[in-house]
């Protein structure tokens, strides 16, 4: 590539020379601190030769008073006294005032923003956790701003999970969801972990006490099979629906010479 | 072998970088040893100077005078059905196909893979099948070495003969 040429930085906008206005001056900055005319040119502009050597009086504007005085009443107060036209200020304050500054914003107040690319029923491709690779179907954002996506659980075993749409790839193909209804049960909170509460001190051996492993709750199993279904028969309806099971089933992986960046998806 | 696509007036060459990349342009003349003039009245490329090393010179080559007018360029190149003859080559095809290559969704490369793996399965299946036919006819390792049950010729030696029908495919 040629050296492109450093364009000259364009200074600051002339003054429109068809619609003179008053008060704006005829001589204007070209840029770099150069001025169209010249000081002799401005000089003869101005005429300023018609006022070499004068002197103009300087008009005097008349002082207005501050002060006034006044006749006091009374023997000892001095029958008059000098008092300002414009009353001080009658309070000042000691310390500063407290300026209402604005709320901190909190994490529910964050704008929630969806890629352009992801929209209900859109496939995405997994690229965190457990069920990396797999490709799953997206079906709202929720209240927290993560995805609701399931597998379904039926074709790749992937159930109802939460997503950051970080760890995502989301692909042209779609899957017309419009008419499933997800049980509105299934929130943010319905994602929560559940804390148990720890054992009490005085009941036997803290060492005997052993970890319970994650069980899945037959609630979960229940919406599992509500919304598989759901998601079943939307697929059913699309017109490549054997090779979208298929497609879903199958995990995404790279082959040589296959870049993510240069793909399209 | 001798060189046999030149610089010189009149060469059809793709302009393979640049804001008019991927367009046809012919060469109309020459400036200096790294840049000419081209003009392609064909493929909407106005008339401008390219560095030599954005252009890959094509087969193609049309006649007329250098430094002729838009006018006389576009007349030859007509004549020569450039348009036409560029889009039958190999080459404007293969680049066809590698853009319809880059431009597949997902999905796209999911319904090819599967298509092909489909093509291959029925090819190897008519491979076995032929190889196991001429293998018990004799037409394969000779009528002494013929296998009765498989496909497999009774060879002492190993399974070379194996082999050498596998490479054959």
């Amino acid at each position: 590539m040629a050296p492109t040429e450093p364009k000259p930085a364009t200074g600051d906008k002339k003054p429109d020379e068809k619609k003179p206005k008053i008060g704006k001056p005829r001589n204007y900055d070209l840029g770099n601190g150069i001025y169209r005319f010249s000081r002799t040119r401005v000089y003869h502009k101005k005429a300023l030769y018609k006022f070499v050597g004068k002197k103009v009086a300087a008009t005097k504007k008349p002082v207005k008073a501050l002060t006034a005085v006044k006749p006091i009443g009374g023997e000892k107060n001095g029958e008059k006294r000098v008092v300002l036209l414009k009353k001080r200020r009658n309070y000042y304050p000691t310390e500063d005032k407290i300026s209402k500054r604005p709320a901190k914003k909190c994490f529910k107040q964050h704008k929630r923003s969806l890629r352009t690319s992801i929209k209900p029923g859109t496939i995405l491709i997994l690229l965190a956790g457990p069920h990396k690779g797999k490709r799953v179907v997206f079906l709202k954002q929720l209240y927290s701003g993560l995805l609701l996506i399931t597998g379904p659980f039926k074709i790749n075993a992937c159930p109802l999970r939460r997503i950051s749409q970080r760890y995502v790839i989301g692909t042209q193909t779609r899957i017309d969801i419009s008419g499933v209804k997800i049980p509105d049960t299934i929130d943010d909170t319905y994602f929560r972990r559940e804390r148990k509460k720890r054992a009490k001190k005085e009941e036997g051996d803290i060492f005997s006490t052993k970890k319970e492993s994650y069980k899945v709750s037959d609630q979960r199993k229940a919406d599992q099979k509500i919304v598989d279904k759901e998601i079943i028969g939307a697929i059913k309806k699309n017109p490549e629906r054997k090779l979208l099971y298929a497609y879903l089933a199958t995990m995404f992986g790279l082959r040589s010479s296959q870049y993510p960046h240069r793909m399209k998806f | 072998m001798p060189f046999r696509r030149f610089v010189e007036t009149g060469r059809i060459a793709l302009i393979a970088d640049g804001p008019q990349k991927g367009k046809l342009a012919s060469i109309v003349d020459i400036i200096d040893q790294t840049r000419v003039l081209i003009d392609g009245p064909g493929s909407n490329v106005p008339r401008q100077q390219v560095r030599l090393n954005q252009l890959h010179l094509t087969k193609f080559r049309v006649k007329f005078p250098y430094t002729a007018s838009t006018r006389i360029v576009r007349k030859a190149w007509k004549e020569a059905k450039i348009n036409e003859k560029w889009s039958d080559s190999m080459w404007a095809k293969k680049l066809e196909a590698k853009e319809k290559r880059a431009a597949l969704s997902d999905f796209d490369r999911f319904k090819l893979r599967r298509a092909r793996s489909m093509r291959n399965k029925i090819r190897s299946q008519a491979f076995f099948s032929i190889r196991k036919a001429s293998s018990r006819n004799g037409a394969l390792y000779g009528k002494k070495k013929m296998a009765k049950g498989g496909d497999k010729p009774k060879v002492k030696k190993g399974g070379k003969a194996e082999k050498t029908a596998a490479k054959k495919k």
